[in-house]
């Protein structure tokens, strides 16, 4: 599958902070591609190097094979990929049908089906001014802006918050069905559960750095919660196995999540006499939470 | 028909849909014949990753229970087949159920059969 985002090396350093720190990222085409890390992991440096609006420190990216560093090139980037910012800025003299209509002039694509079902569905006032909007209204004007645009890729930073659940889900039901007819989404979010719904690869930052970039399919299949008591008292390194991330051990009790070899590390904890071995699933959540505390 | 999976569960949402199309074919619920939701409406409806609603397509494909006619759609088997499969399903479901009681007689855990079980179903598969 052909990548649509690619990124070498990635990195932004504002002064002495490094805020991304070399990220190797790839998104295929056709992918729902969550975008996971705490506040102030680097996702928006990294959505912004992206889309050109910042220049990275060193590395470099492409996105349809544009280069996001060179001037000209990521022009034609912003002209084929839908991005809707975090702050969903809008212009505020302008009423919701004037918006749209401004905004449709520029992109040949426009799809007028969805943007008519999405004015009723989001229930948009079309002669309101946007300042006197909600917060809640504003992001859906400015993600009916997006989803519209019948761009290829469609880049959302946080495209759910600030909404109700109601809107939630049709938000995510729009992204269901363009990605089922070939459009590539690109997402961060740190609604978890949302990810697990629609995304079907997951990319989870820490510090500017990758710490996870995996299939919805390998995160469910072989990520494993795994307890295990011992009759006699075992120690961190004993557990060192590829597959194993951070041990946690209390007494005679040792839990771990497995990202891989599963069953191996099964029968290693079985020779090391545990008398008892738990393995479990585990949400995307609990590995989001264990990725960023192992680090912290 | 179909529930929307819940995706905290801790079963994985391909693993619950592929379930529940089981379940409607094995209850009757789906006929031989009959066709199931295309892979957009029901991603849509369920709202759900499609490559998820392909998946599992792809598997009850593979296992005898669905057939992807491509440009037309997906449907349930011819009726003696899947027929047949649910019978043999329910027949396999009642050995299960007297050897897990035997095993459990024996004084095996729960956790202890599903390993076993796991075990060598992961052998079989490397013997394959």
């Amino acid at each position: 599958m052909a990548a649509v985002i690619e990124t070498i090396e990635l990195k932004k350093n504002y002064g002495n902070h490094e805020a991304v720190r070399g990220l190797n990222l790839s998104v295929n085409a056709g992918s729902v591609c969550a975008f996971l890390g705490q506040n102030g992991a680097g996702k928006s440096s990294t959505i912004k190097m992206l889309l050109g609006m910042i220049h990275p420190t060193s590395g470099g990216g492409s996105i349809f094979g544009h280069r996001i560093d060179e001037e000209r090139e990521s022009l034609l980037i912003r002209q084929k990929v839908a991005f809707v910012a975090e702050d969903k800025r809008l212009y505020d003299y302008m009423s919701v049908g004037q918006i749209i209509h401004f905004t449709r002039s520029f992109f040949p694509k426009w799809n007028h089906a969805l943007e008519t079902q999405l004015l009723e569905r989001f229930e948009l006032p079309p002669e309101r001014k946007i300042r006197q909007l909600s917060k809640g209204m504003r992001t859906k004007l400015a993600l009916l802006l997006g989803f519209a645009r019948g761009c290829e890729l469609l880049i959302l930073d946080e495209p759910t918050e600030g909404l109700d659940p109601v809107a939630i889900e049709d938000v995510l039901q729009i992204v269901v069905s363009l990605a089922a007819q070939g459009t590539t989404v690109f997402f961060s979010s740190h609604q978890i559960a949302e990810v697990e719904q629609v995304a079907d690869h997951v990319l989870m930052i820490d510090h500017g750095q990758l710490v996870l970039n995996a299939s919805m399919y390998e995160v469910q299949e072989e990520y494993r919660q795994i307890q295990a008591v011992f009759t006699d008292p075992v120690e961190e390194r004993d557990l060192r196995l590829p597959g194993v991330e951070r041990v946690k051990i209390e007494g005679h009790i040792a839990s771990f999540v497995a990202s891989r070899n599963v069953d191996s590390i099964v029968e290693h904890v079985r020779m090391l006499r545990a008398g008892n071995i738990d393995v479990l699933p585990i949400s995307l959540k609990e590995i989001f939470l264990e990725k960023v505390r192992a680090r912290s | 028909m179909f529930r929307k999976p819940n995706p905290s569960s801790g079963v994985p949402i391909y693993v619950q849909l592929k379930e529940q199309v089981r379940h409607a074919i094995e209850t009757e619920a789906l006929k031989a014949g009959d066709q199931l939701p295309g892979i957009r409406s029901l991603a849509e409806t369920l709202v759900i990753n499609p490559n998820t609603v392909i998946r599992v397509y792809r598997e009850l494909e593979q296992e005898g229970v669905l057939e992807i006619r491509h440009g037309i759609g997906v449907f349930v088997i011819s009726r003696r087949r899947s027929r047949s499969r649910a019978e043999e399903m329910r027949d396999a479901q009642h050995l299960v159920h007297e050897f897990v009681d035997t095993l459990k007689k024996q004084g095996l855990a729960e956790g202890e059969i599903r390993r076993l079980f796991e075990a060598e179903l992961a052998g079989e598969i490397q013997r394959r």
